[in-house]
């Protein structure tokens, strides 16, 4: 029996009041797990731990009967025979009576009842008994919140589970819950008391009865949910969900309707703000589970209460974008909302309701009233909401059936035309603008689209013909299209962004978007109004709110006519839209400027694909012909427009293309085309320079983005025409080029200035088009290729730069395929790059000074050189090649170079040779190296173009290059030296990440502050001082960075007090000032000594001739 | 000081919309932005009425046509309206003015702060007091003065 003296222990432990909590925990874990693994029966336990459940001591027993009944929770899985549920299910009923030991009981009773079927559950017998004990002997309102919620949970579980077996209770249970619940007030409890309600009425409709009001009464005192104290400790329990539950409570029986709608209406009038939103909500979900018959009575008092939120005080306010809107969009509050969908809910239900609605006399009065106001501006506000709210109340009744909108129709249509001065007889082009029939009419046509449309979707033919609305719609509709358009041309003139335009607009719009199938709105007047808007948008582009209006429309209605392809409206829609628009392009009348032009073609394209297809077509002829002109005749207006052709390309159609995906015939035709043209057109009249380079940007750029988007295979068949073209309609491949004589080849090339232009141009696409590769891309002929840029870039053309750094960045390191002749590795490009920049691979020296000294006669190449390196510097640092090394080092002894001990003699003679300031301007663009290396470009090397990009480039250049950097500007002894390496040091510091430069903020703050008051002193500089200053921000502003500035405090503070005088630049100083700001934050004692110096700096600042210095001066006088 | 508010209901207007100044995007580097009248209001409005919650904009106990500047002769001049005609917070009001206007202004300007005309029972007494250097200089000597000048001021920093 060593198992029952284990046991006898466990529940001795659980029983000891002194015992801790876990451990009693454990213990009942431990019995459960005897019992689960059969090592105990349930039997035995009872018998075990009768003493303990029979015990006069009634701790001890209400402890014994909580461990039964907690072991009995453990158990919920394993299945236990009928006698034993019966005895113990008898003893829980039993003991309910028990209110020293009730806790236990009531767990135990919610265990058992809560059983699976498939393990043995409670009869329902048992469960009436359960019922009929609690009913009996629990007082449940004088219970503590633990037990009451437990007793709740049991009350909720019979209801639940065994509704059969306590149904017979009748009047007993219904009496006994209200009892139980009258007068709860804990969050959690009510929850479970709402759901009891729920329940209840939902299973005992028929003793409820009697009952509804008592139990009304308890519920409804409730409503609305409010919580007093709101930071109470029960926060879990939110108030949308006890709100929810009361709402289900209060709509679970019809029962309640005589109570509840009244008071709710009633709480309707609150002052509270969100009881009338409560209220709203639950008379809409009421109304649904009430049904039409009991609340028709209720349908006066509804209509009077929405009426009044909405209508005669709304509180609705003017939304952010009105003024686009023709001034008439309004937010509407909360409450509005929910008035609106009970209006919604109660005109679905009976129709009947409308009615109320037309009859009522205060919405005819006010829509008569709308007739003395001549101008929108002469609208009062109020007058406006009322106009917004009916508009709305008109929608939403008209919305629900054709019934309704007949009637909606029948109510005020006439009106509206009268207020319109409309007639049906016939249609008159004088119209007089009541800007309130306007605007109920627009509404209502739309109530009336809508509801067409929804009706054309779920039944095939419907028939509206014999509906009134539709005759009435079917007489008006040619005057009301008349009256549209005459609004669109009266008033125009007067006021250029004005209400009536815009509904003007949206009438014309709404009408055209009527399906096909409704015949009101016949052809020839969808025709009118195409015809209408069209020549809006193609006649001018001065009245831009009406143009934008018109464009806006016009793109709605192709959208919509997309649903419905092969109509016959789709048919006038191509004919007189896409065709006219299209044909916009190519037209030459100056009328409308070329970028709206483009913006209408555009849009209109955006519609449907077939017609951006057109779109792309035309462009592609515009563009094709706009070359010819400038090639023929030299037209200077072509250029621009070229220019603005390719950007709508580049900016537009192809993202466009891009994001349906699909057809990657366009940037390839598009790229292909563009090679056409330059092989046909033998020379390019490209002058003035300016302007030319402003067509070769935009052609460049339009290639690369052409380029880019297309695939391995097509990219392939690009670069191979573009090859062709190039090396065979040129002397490219004549061997002067190859020796790399470039400047007996400048020579000649001044000479003939065409061929200039017309290389140039052939390279820069040659370049865009190698930009843009992808890295899987074969490249033909590639050493060719290389020479090219290399020759091409040592002339200083920078686009050739970029692309040897994309070379370098996409060259495979090694092939796979067998045709290594036409296709050649990175190693071999590194080869022939450093050969011929003569750069030694691995020597630390970098460049053979011999050989740069052929090229010192001219300066301007070398510098080109850098520009190049720092190009191919970045390709190989982004893909993290090591060869990036190399280039950096010849790039430092570019920096280096000013007289130095450890270089050769040849260099001094270098210095002879050339002028001082070329090797200045030299330096400067090896410092400048650095930004090309370290920044993020638009040109090239980006995600956009395929660029292979390691991640934290940027941080490994940093920490290799920062190192060389330091002990450099310590050995250099020449000041010009030191500010060159500055530089380059500023470049890298400021384009690095801030988290890589604040670890090592200790060692570079003293560094940063040398460099600022070195730069300083060049007003050139002080685009790299501002980013200096925002990394030293940076630094301030981090945990890490104030550690390392709290040492350097004296030296930031003297460098940032000089900078506040930096009279060069706004930014500069405001950013000082705001560095000062940050500095104060630093420890007290490290700065206090400064105090006087920063005020002395501020006072001053406080005299700045820029009102934000002043600003920031005062701010930080202020914190010193 | 006195026991309970001396204006204990004032009326509180609402605040005027701040004005943006628009900054067309090619200013001139060099080109000199005068010291003008929005400014010195934008220094002063947010200042804290001594004994209630509301800032002197709310007030309307100045007004943005109440300042008077010269930006070429370092002049300047607030006049300012007590919200009450006894209101013994004018001193403290003009004190918190000046020693504001003294922080944000160059210090070649002269402030001059005055109680509008026929606004305040002893008109002449207060504006002698606030233009007083002497005076002035002890008030801030006054720790309890400055604390409450201090608290004031704090909101207009913001």
């Amino acid at each position: 029996m060593g198992d029952s003296v284990q046991l006898i222990k466990h529940v001795e432990l659980y029983v000891n009041s002194s015992a801790t909590p876990s451990q009693q925990v454990a213990s009942v874990d431990a019995v459960a797990a005897l019992l689960k693994n059969d090592l105990l029966t349930l039997d035995a336990l009872v018998r075990e731990m009768e003493m303990y459940l029979t015990t006069t001591d009634s701790i001890v027993r209400s402890r014994g009967t909580l461990l039964l009944a907690e072991i009995l929770e453990q158990l919920t899985s394993k299945p236990l025979n009928s006698t034993s549920i019966h005895s113990l299910i008898g003893f829980f009923t039993e003991r309910l009576a028990d209110w020293k030991a009730l806790r236990g009981a009531i767990v135990g009773c919610l265990a058992l009842l809560r059983r699976k079927v498939d393990v043995g559950i409670v009869t329902d017998s048992e469960a009436k008994a359960v019922a009929q004990s609690y009913l009996q002997n629990l007082q449940v309102q004088s219970l503590g919140q633990h037990d009451r919620k437990l007793s709740f949970q049991l009350m909720d579980c019979l209801l639940d589970r065994y509704p059969g077996a306590i149904r017979d209770l009748g009047d007993n249970l219904v009496y006994g819950i209200c009892e139980a619940i009258d007068g709860e007030k804990d969050p959690q409890c009510l929850l479970l008391v709402f759901h009891i309600v729920e329940s209840l009425a939902r299973l005992y409709t028929g003793p409820l009865a009697n009952f509804a009001e008592d139990l009304f009464e308890i519920l409804g005192s409730y409503f609305p949910i409010h919580f007093t104290h709101p930071k109470g400790e029960d926060d879990d329990v939110k108030r949308e969900e006890l709100s929810r539950a009361l709402m289900l409570a209060f709509a679970s029986t019809h029962l309640f309707e005589p109570f509840s709608i009244p008071l709710l209406l009633e709480k309707l009038s609150s002052s509270l703000p969100s009881a009338k939103v409560e209220s709203f909500k639950y008379l809409s979900y009421c109304s649904t589970k009430y049904g039409p018959e009991r609340m028709v009575k209720h349908a006066e008092a509804l209509w009077s209460s929405v009426k009044d939120v909405t209508y005669i005080s709304p509180s609705s306010t003017p939304s952010t974008e009105s003024e686009s809107m023709g001034g008439m969009s309004f937010q509407d509050s909360e409450i509005m909302r929910h008035a609106f969908v009970l209006l919604q809910e109660v005109t679905r239900q009976h129709a009947d309701f409308v009615s109320l609605v037309i009859a009522d006399n205060d919405i005819h009065v006010f829509i008569n009233s709308l007739n003395q106001y001549k101008e929108f501006d002469d609208i009062p506000v109020l007058v406006k909401q009322k106009l917004h709210a009916l508009g709305h109340i008109l929608s939403t009744c008209a919305k629900p059936s054709v019934e309704l909108c007949n009637k909606v129709f029948e109510g005020f249509f006439p009106l509206l035309m009268d207020g319109f001065g409309l007639s049906a007889a016939k249609p008159s082009d004088n119209v007089e603008c009541k800007f309130g029939a306007i605007y109920l009419c627009t509404e209502l046509l739309a109530a009336s689209r809508y509801l067409t449309l929804s009706l054309d979707n779920c039944t095939l033919d419907p028939d509206f013909s014999r509906q009134t609305w539709h005759v009435m719609l079917s007489n008006f509709s040619k005057s009301l299209e008349k009256a549209f358009i005459a609004l669109l041309r009266s008033n125009v003139a007067d006021n250029a962004e004005s209400a009536y335009v815009y509904f003007g607009v949206k009438g014309l719009q709404i009408l055209a978007t009527f399906p096909e199938s409704f015949l009101p709105v016949s052809k020839s007047i969808y025709d009118d109004i195409l015809l209408e808007l069209v020549s809006i948008v193609t006649s001018s582009g001065s009245k831009t709110f009406l143009w934008t209006l018109a464009l806006k429309a016009l793109v709605e209605i192709g959208f919509f006519i997309n649903k419905c392809p092969g109509s016959g409206k789709a048919a006038s829609f191509e004919s007189i839209v896409v065709e006219k628009i299209v044909s916009l392009i190519s037209s030459d009348d100056s009328a409308l400027p070329l970028s709206l032009k483009l913006q209408a073609v555009f849009e209109i394209g955006e519609t449907r694909k077939d017609i951006m297809l057109r779109v792309v077509q035309a462009l592609d002829e515009a563009i094709s012909t706009k070359f010819s002109e400038v090639n023929d005749h030299g037209n200077h207006e072509s250029y621009n427009m070229i220019v603005k052709l390719l950007d709508t390309y580049t900016q537009k159609v192809l993202p466009w293309f891009l994001e349906i995906g699909g057809s990657e015939e366009i940037p390839l035709n598009f790229a292909l085309g563009i090679w056409d043209k330059m092989e046909t057109s033998r020379f390019l009249n490209v002058n003035p320079l300016q302007i030319a380079s402003g067509v070769l940007g935009a052609t460049m750029t339009a290639m690369k983005s052409a380029v880019g988007s297309c695939s391995k295979e097509n990219q392939e068949i690009i670069i191979s025409k573009a090859f062709g073209i190039l090396f065979s309609s040129t002397d490219f491949g004549s061997p002067g080029f190859k020796s790399g004589n470039d400047i007996v080849k400048e020579d000649e090339l001044q000479q003939t200035n065409n061929n200039v232009g017309r290389d140039k141009w052939l390279t820069s696409l040659f370049a865009s088009v190698v930009i843009a590769l992808r890295p899987q891309t074969i490249i033909p002929n590639g050493k060719m290729v290389l020479q090219l840029f290399i020759t091409s870039l040592l002339n200083g053309h920078v686009p050739s730069a970029h692309a040897l750094g994309s070379l370098v960045n996409k060259l495979p390191l090694e092939i796979n395929g067998m045709d290594s002749s036409t296709s050649f590795t990175l190693n071999e490009a590194m080869d022939i790059i450093f050969h011929s920049f003569n750069i030694l691979g691995n020597d630390g020296s970098g460049i053979d000074f011999g050989s740069l000294r052929l090229n010192t006669l001219r300066i301007q190449s070398a510098i080109n050189t850098v520009v190049g390196l720092a190009w191919i510097g970045k390709g190989l640092l982004m893909r993290g090649h090591e060869k990036v090394k190399d280039i950096t080092m010849s790039l430092l002894s570019f920096l280096t170079m000013d007289g130095q001990d450890g270089l050769p003699k040849q260099f001094q003679n270098l210095i002879e040779v050339s002028d001082e300031k070329g090797v200045n301007q030299l330096m400067i663009c090896a410092g400048d190296a650095f930004r090309t290396i370290m920044s993020e470009s638009e040109e090239c090397l980006n995600r956009k173009y395929h660029a292979n990009v390691r991640p934290l480039y940027k941080q490994r250049f940093f920490s290799t290059i920062m190192p060389i950097l330091i002990s450099l500007v310590v050995k250099s002894e020449s000041s010009f030296v030191r500010s060159m390496l500055y530089r380059a040091f500023a470049h890298v510091v400021t384009e690095t990440p801030l988290s890589a430069i604040l670890g090592e903020a200790k060692k570079l703050v003293p560094l940063l502050l040398d460099c600022l008051s070195m730069l300083r002193k060049d007003v050139s500089n002080k685009e790299i001082i501002y980013s200096l200053l925002l990394v030293i921000s940076g630094v301030l502003v981090e945990k890490t960075g104030q550690e390392a500035a709290v040492e350097n405090a004296p030296g930031i503070i003297n460098q940032l007090t000089d900078l506040t005088a930096y009279s060069h630049m706004t930014a500069i100083r405001e950013t000082a000032i705001q560095c000062l700001v940050a500095v104060s934050q630093l420890s007290h004692t490290r700065i206090y000594p400064l105090r006087t110096k920063v005020l002395r700096a501020t006072s001053k600042a406080l005299d700045d001739p820029k009102r934000v210095v002043r600003q920031e001066a005062v701010r930080c006088h202020q914190t010193w | 000081m006195v026991s309970g508010l001396i204006n204990a209901n004032p009326v509180v207007y609402e605040k005027k919309e701040r004005r943006t100044r628009s900054s067309p995007g090619d200013v001139d580097e060099y080109a000199v932005e005068q010291i003008d009248q929005l400014e010195i209001f934008d220094h002063i409005r947010d200042i804290k009425d001594p004994e209630h919650p509301y800032s002197l904009e709310e007030l309307k106990v100045i007004t943005e046509d109440a300042v008077e500047v010269d930006d070429n002769r370092s002049y300047v001049r607030v006049t300012f309206t007590p919200t009450v005609e006894h209101c013994s917070m004018a001193t403290v009001i003009g004190l918190c003015l000046r020693v504001k206007l003294m922080r944000s202004l160059p210090p070649r300007y002269k402030v001059d702060i005055r109680v509008a005309p026929g606004t305040h029972a002893t008109e002449a007494a207060v504006n002698k007091q606030l233009n007083d250097k002497e005076r002035v200089a002890a008030a801030l000597e006054n720790p309890n003065l400055v604390d409450m000048v201090d608290e004031c001021l704090a909101p207009s920093y913001e």
